[in-house]
């Protein structure tokens, strides 16, 4: 490109005239906060990456679908931005023993292609989701209604054929009459209502059920938003969404729709914000996690939700089993210089643990008796460790090796870890690479791994329970480490079974304490949510699991 | 020459062959499974995998599930990816958008690196030619990501004259900074391989004639010293055309252009061996007849050469 010198200086003059005009513009927006609201029907451009599965709530297991479907969909109950269940199209949830639930739905309020949201959406959606043939990856969260089994027809592993359900639908859902829903559970799970918000539970309009294969390509849902049109999903590279008119709940859209743009990597979307091409992301290229603070002084955000960090420590591994196990548990969670480590290795976007759970959720608490151990103490560590070896010596020569996926970039910490432990405790570590995570996962399931693995667990629906579980209840799904304490899942079953939410936490925060005692695995840090955002948009926030509230960016 | 085109055309098939067998084993010895990767920490019934293991034929052992790929590949149905998307769908997709930003990186490179390679090449040894020598030397030293970021950085987020990325609207206008970053590799290449050939050209025989004989200065420097100084830049050229088709993955990612290399990174991440091996044996069929039309040119521009049989 070519400049004469008159087009340069005539550029300067509109630059000095654009800035004068800003700075007047900001001296008049002094008197009146929200008066200098932009244009109500901004379309905001956002960060994503290409869904892995169809939009069928019932099969979207992933953020980037995730985020999506929870916009087009309105269930019984939504979380608000602290993590709290209030009911949404759930008029009441009622149960005497929490093993029978009542669930009225409203009337009144419609898919956006025109047909009522009733009892029946949700009844014959669940059914659907819980039928193995339909092999919805969120099945299993219907699990705790009675008659699973029946439908999901639980293969073994090293099937081939997926073996055919007794039951087309659940035994324990009974479709009252148009606004009532009667539930059955297998147990009593107090907790239950406090799943209906995640994306599982959505309604389905009748034509999703009929051709469930071109629905998931153009979903008709009955959130804040809908799809701009027929094949909104470009696929590789962006799905828009407009606002629901008709939407009347409390996430009303105060902005005219949402297009997210596909990323294969974070790098390009940053620019693009610097550049203001991009509205708002909410994942940063690792080398930005020093610089966004200064790079956006306004326009960032640091926030800790439902998610966290841990190294699992295999039952198996003779060296920590019995007293000597659980002393070099605990000497190497005190050698594990937590604060330290998300300080300076990533930059203050971790926070570090004080429990199993996460801070995000109701009920946490940060003083559970034993979390002592998650403190950093060189000195007691050594202690511990010699008092282990005292009883039964660390073979000479062993390395501890500490597992980890390098697709999810997590050489750093693991160094730093393994450094901790060489240079606090006097023995050999190091990181064990695998370079993708199912790789890890592979081994961690076939309980073949020499020594520790990362893990990391986000939360579905915001329950100290989520985080006990599914994770080391005996058995459980996630257990890949196979701890077992008949103790703990007691306290689990009474947490279940309590009458109140507090009272379910106070048992949970008590199973919690057995934990501590015997350190299945150590946790290392809650996980934040960064995000930088445009000069074009405000009122950026982002809710307990750490998704942005797209519903409330304006434009500015 | 019919003859020769059929013959070059049936060594396509080892070809395809092999090296689709190659990538189809790979990507079966990657390790982990690809349909538990799906669900990440939290494991859905086990039902649900036996389901998608089965719609992807990955319950099959490997020279099965080859089989079944090869059955689907001449049949012209390529199936669907773990999105549900039909495979066929999405080449017909990415192909195009990197089609046009390796065109528009070959015209870049060739319209530029061959005008200041001529110009060079004619004022050997003068200011013009060393300034340009040394720029191309410090062109080929630097990385093409180097070029990439720095003209994102510049061109796209300092001075805004042009989006810093792609993205959903892919034409000839929007991929100007991509096409040029990937072009600015190849072109030293072509600006000295232009160079080297005029000055050999201009002692040649013919052009010493040519001259005696009173033709213009343009037609001599037009129709014999640069008719003559292409061959090798246009075996250049063809040959770079399938290296910038497969090789534009970084400067896809950096300007987040859905393209091939896009797609092919994340079919990689997702453990996608269909779609991994879609994509390669595209590629393949692309090398294979760039090359081939490169020789056909050869002999157009080279009377000398002929292909007999």
């Amino acid at each position: 490109m070519r400049f004469t010198r008159t087009s340069k200086a005539l550029g300067i003059v509109a630059i000095a005239a654009l800035a004068l005009t800003g700075c007047g513009a900001g001296g008049g927006s002094n008197d009146g906060a929200g008066q200098s609201a932009g244009d109500p029907n901004k379309v905001i451009t956002a960060y994503s990456n290409e869904p892995q599965n169809p939009l069928l709530p019932a099969n979207t297991n992933e953020v980037y679908g995730g985020r999506v479907v929870e916009l087009l969909f309105e269930g019984l109950t939504s979380y608000d931005p602290s993590g709290k269940s209030v009911n949404a199209l759930a008029e009441s949830i009622e149960s005497p023993d929490g093993q029978n639930y009542t669930i009225k739905v409203k009337t009144g309020t419609k898919f956006t292609n025109g047909e009522e949201v009733t009892a029946k959406s949700f009844v014959d959606a669940w059914n659907f989701a819980a039928l193995s043939t339909n092999a919805q990856a969120n099945s299993s969260f219907f699990q705790s209604i009675e008659g699973y089994e029946a439908v999901s027809a639980t293969a073994k592993e090293g099937d081939t054929e997926v073996p055919a359900p007794t039951s087309e639908t659940l035994s324990g859902l009974v479709l009252k009459d148009d606004s009532t829903i009667e539930v059955r559970l297998a147990q009593p799970e107090a907790d239950w209502p406090l799943r209906l918000g995640y994306v599982a539970f959505m309604p389905l309009p009748s034509a999703a059920l009929a051709d469930p294969k071109a629905y998931g390509e153009n979903p008709v849902g009955n959130g804040p938003y809908k799809m701009a049109k027929e094949g909104a999903w470009q696929h590789d590279s962006q799905i828009e969404l407009v606002k629901n008119e008709d939407y009347s709940g409390s996430r009303e859209a105060k902005n005219g729709g949402v297009t997210f743009r596909f990323y294969t990597d974070p790098a390009p979307a940053y620019t693009d914000i610097q550049a203001n091409n991009l509205d708002v992301t909410d994942v940063l290229p690792t080398n930005a996690l020093q610089t966004y603070t200064t790079d956006f002084p306004e326009n960032h955000l640091n926030k800790p939700y439902a998610g966290n960090a841990t190294l699992n420590i295999p039952g198996y591994l003779p060296e920590f089993q019995g007293e000597a196990g659980k002393l070099r548990r605990q000497a190497i969670s005190k050698a594990i210089n937590r604060d330290e480590i998300t300080k300076v290795i990533f930059s203050g976007t971790r926070i570090p643990a004080k429990d199993f759970t996460s801070p995000a959720v109701d009920g946490y608490n940060e003083n559970v008796e034993g979390s002592d151990v998650l403190k950093f103490d060189a000195a007691k560590a050594k202690e511990l460790w010699e008092q282990a070896d005292a009883i039964s010596p660390w073979p000479a020569g062993k390395t501890l090796q500490l597992a980890y996926n390098t697709d999810g970039g997590n050489k750093e910490w693991i160094d730093a870890v393994a450094n901790n432990l060489k240079n606090n405790l006097g023995i050999q570590a190091e990181g064990q690479a695998f370079a993708k995570f199912a790789e890890l996962l592979d081994l961690r399931k076939s309980k073949t791994l020499p020594g520790f693995a990362r893990a990391g667990w986000q939360a579905d629906y915001p329950s100290l329970y989520n985080f006990l579980g599914p994770l080391l209840r005996t058995g459980a799904s996630a257990n890949y480490e196979g701890y077992s304490n008949p103790e703990f899942d007691k306290l689990l079953n009474e947490g279940l079974a309590a009458k109140s939410t507090d009272d379910a936490n106070a048992k949970f925060t008590e199973a919690q304490e057995i934990l501590f005692q015997d350190l299945p695995n150590l946790p290392l840090w809650y996980q934040a949510r960064q995000v930088v955002w445009s000069q074009n948009v405000t009122n950026v926030d982002s809710g307990w699991k750490g998704v942005i509230l797209y519903h409330n960016i304006t434009a500015k | 020459m019919i003859q020769y085109i059929l013959r070059r055309l049936l060594q396509v098939i080892p070809v395809f062959l092999g090296t689709t067998l190659l990538v189809y084993f790979m990507v079966f010895a990657l390790p982990g499974d690809p349909v538990r990767a799906l669900f990440g920490e939290r494991p859905p019934s086990e039902a649900v995998i036996v389901a998608i293991r089965q719609q992807y034929n990955l319950d099959q052992p490997f020279f099965v599930q080859y089989g079944l790929f090869l059955k689907n590949i001449f049949t012209l149905n390529l199936g669907v990816d773990f999105t549900g998307q039909p495979i066929s769908a999405s080449l017909a997709r990415v192909f195009p958008v990197t089609a046009m930003l390796a065109v528009e990186a070959l015209a870049i490179q060739a319209v530029f690196g061959i005008a200041f390679g001529l110009v060079a090449g004619l004022r050997k040894g003068k200011l013009f030619d060393s300034t340009v020598l040394l720029a191309s030397l410090v062109v080929i030293a630097v990385p093409v990501f180097v070029f990439g970021f720095v003209l994102q950085l510049v061109v796209g987020v300092q001075l805004g004259w042009a989006k810093p990325t792609v993205g959903s609207d892919a034409e000839w206008s929007t991929l100007v900074l991509p096409a040029t970053s990937l072009a600015l590799g190849s072109f030293a290449y072509v600006l000295r391989l232009t160079r080297a050939s005029v000055i050999e050209n201009m002692n040649a025989d013919y052009v010493r004639t040519a001259t005696a004989k009173g033709l213009s200065r343009p037609r001599v420097v037009v129709t014999h010293i640069l008719r003559n100084s292409l061959i090798p830049v246009v075996t250049y050229l063809g040959a770079s055309l399938g290296g910038l088709m497969g090789g534009a993955i970084v400067t896809e990612g950096i300007f987040n252009v859905p393209g091939v290399g896009q797609k092919l990174y994340q079919s990689i991440l997702r453990s996608e061996g269909p779609t991994i091996v879609a994509i390669v044996s595209v590629l393949v069929l692309v090398f294979v007849i760039a090359n081939l039309l490169v020789d056909l040119l050869y002999a157009w521009l080279d009377p000398r050469i002929r292909y007999e049989k």
